[in-house]
């Protein structure tokens, strides 16, 4: 596989030792970032077994630290830390039309159908 | 004609124009799994107030495997790196490392897939089982001593279909040891390991259902996300799967294009990757 070995060097006409210094610096990064999921993971489930009084703290525990290990793929792994502007622009829009999505199921919850309509629907 | 911006960016958006593609479809793809995601917290929330099998319309509690779901975001997590790392060894112009890389990534993929086949197989094999008597148990039925399997979709059983079976000869169904109530589980599984073995009586028998997604709204969602996810872990495998094998020509003539479809391959496989770890706590533990 040495024939495939660096047909980059040469192409863009300049070293390349302080960009592999960069991405060696990225590779640490990437090898903490998992060690953290992994631990996020033991974490996650480590709290299911311990019982909390309140159904609400359960999942707003397990939903935080979620949130934490995605914070870390999207910023580290897919180097949103690090991106252009355009991109943040579509992630902000879908961000909003995925709490919209959200909003209008957890609103629609509050507006059953009554009458013998709502009954139908709640007999098994 | 020649597809332009497929390795330098374009100059208005700063980005090569794969890039941008891949951020609008993830866009939609949080759309649809938002949808999905949804779904579930609305049945979840409305599910009857109780502890299910008793309660029949309560949200069934650990009725997943943990420890093996557990396993499975591991595999997950460590195909994520790897696929970085495999981008990372193009960018430091070490093809062969980049191989090495993503044919670990493809095996994490190809184990979470077989992972999860096996729980499939654990719950169209698992029924509950309701006697007119009120008494409700889940548990392994055998039909004539056979066992319901994976590929033998003819032999997951309803009620309506063992009443229709005119040569059948024994039921017998072990019940499970009774499952752990909510916080009860804190001294080891909680529960006693006394498997009651039962010889079933149809006309005693009320319900009787494998754990397949007509049996309660729990497998329903449960079988939509996890399978709708399936195949995405099974889509990116095939792309990244070409990306190692299939495609070495264009590493030779244009890297740089190479590197940023290795990288668009990369953060869809991320994406997967980061629907998996709100799928598991929620499917799993909640």
């Amino acid at each position: 596989m040495s024939d495939h070995s660096s047909p980059v060097a040469g192409h863009d006409g300049h070293g390349h030792d302080s960009h592999d210094h960069d991405i060696a610096s990225h590779v640490r990064t990437y090898i903490g970032v998992f060690v953290a999921l992994l631990i996020g993971t033991v974490i996650t489930v480590a709290m299911y077994y311990v019982h909390f009084e309140s159904m609400a703290l359960t999942i707003a525990v397990a939903l935080f630290i979620a949130s934490i290990k995605s914070f870390l793929v999207a910023g580290y792994f897919m180097h949103l830390f690090s991106e252009r502007k355009m991109i943040y622009g579509i992630l902000v829009i879908s961000a909003i039309f995925f709490v919209a999505l959200g909003g209008l199921t957890l609103w629609g919850m509050h507006d059953w159908p009554t009458g013998a309509e709502g009954k139908a629907m709640y007999v098994p | 004609m020649e597809i332009p911006y497929t390795d330098k960016p374009r100059p208005d958006t700063g980005l090569y124009n794969a890039k941008l593609g891949i951020w609008l479809f993830l866009a939609s793809e949080i759309m649809l799994f938002g949808g999905l995601f949804s779904a579930y917290i609305l049945l979840r929330v409305n599910a009857a107030a109780g502890f299910w099998p008793e309660v029949k319309l309560a949200w069934p509690h650990g009725l997943l495997n943990i420890p093996i779901g557990t396993f499975n975001t591991a595999v997950l997590i460590t195909s994520s790196v790897t696929v970085v790392m495999a981008w990372a060894s193009l960018k430091m112009h070490n093809f062969a490392r980049f191989r090495m890389y993503m044919i670990i990534t493809v095996l994490c993929a190809l184990s979470f897939l077989g992972i999860k086949s096996y729980e499939y197989n654990e719950k169209f094999t698992h029924y509950e089982v309701r006697l007119n008597n009120g008494e409700a148990y889940t548990g392994h039925l055998e039909v004539d001593g056979h066992h319901a399997g994976f590929w033998e979709f003819g032999s997951i059983y309803n009620l309506e279909d063992l009443k229709a079976k005119k040569d059948l000869k024994s039921l017998k169904f072990t019940a499970d040891p009774p499952r752990a109530k909510p916080g009860e589980h804190v001294h080891g599984d909680g529960a006693s390991h006394d498997h009651k073995i039962m010889d079933l009586k149809l006309d005693e028998v009320a319900h009787l259902d494998a754990f397949i997604p007509r049996n309660h709204t729990f497998f329903a969602i449960y079988f939509t996300i996890t399978a709708l996810h399936g195949l995405h872990v099974l889509g990116g495998a095939l792309v990244l799967f070409y990306f190692a094998f299939l495609s070495n020509r264009l590493w030779k003539t244009n890297p740089e294009q190479f590197t940023n479809r290795v990288e668009v391959g990369g953060l869809f496989w991320h994406f997967v990757d980061l629907v998996w770890i709100f799928l598991f706590p929620v499917v799993y533990l909640l």
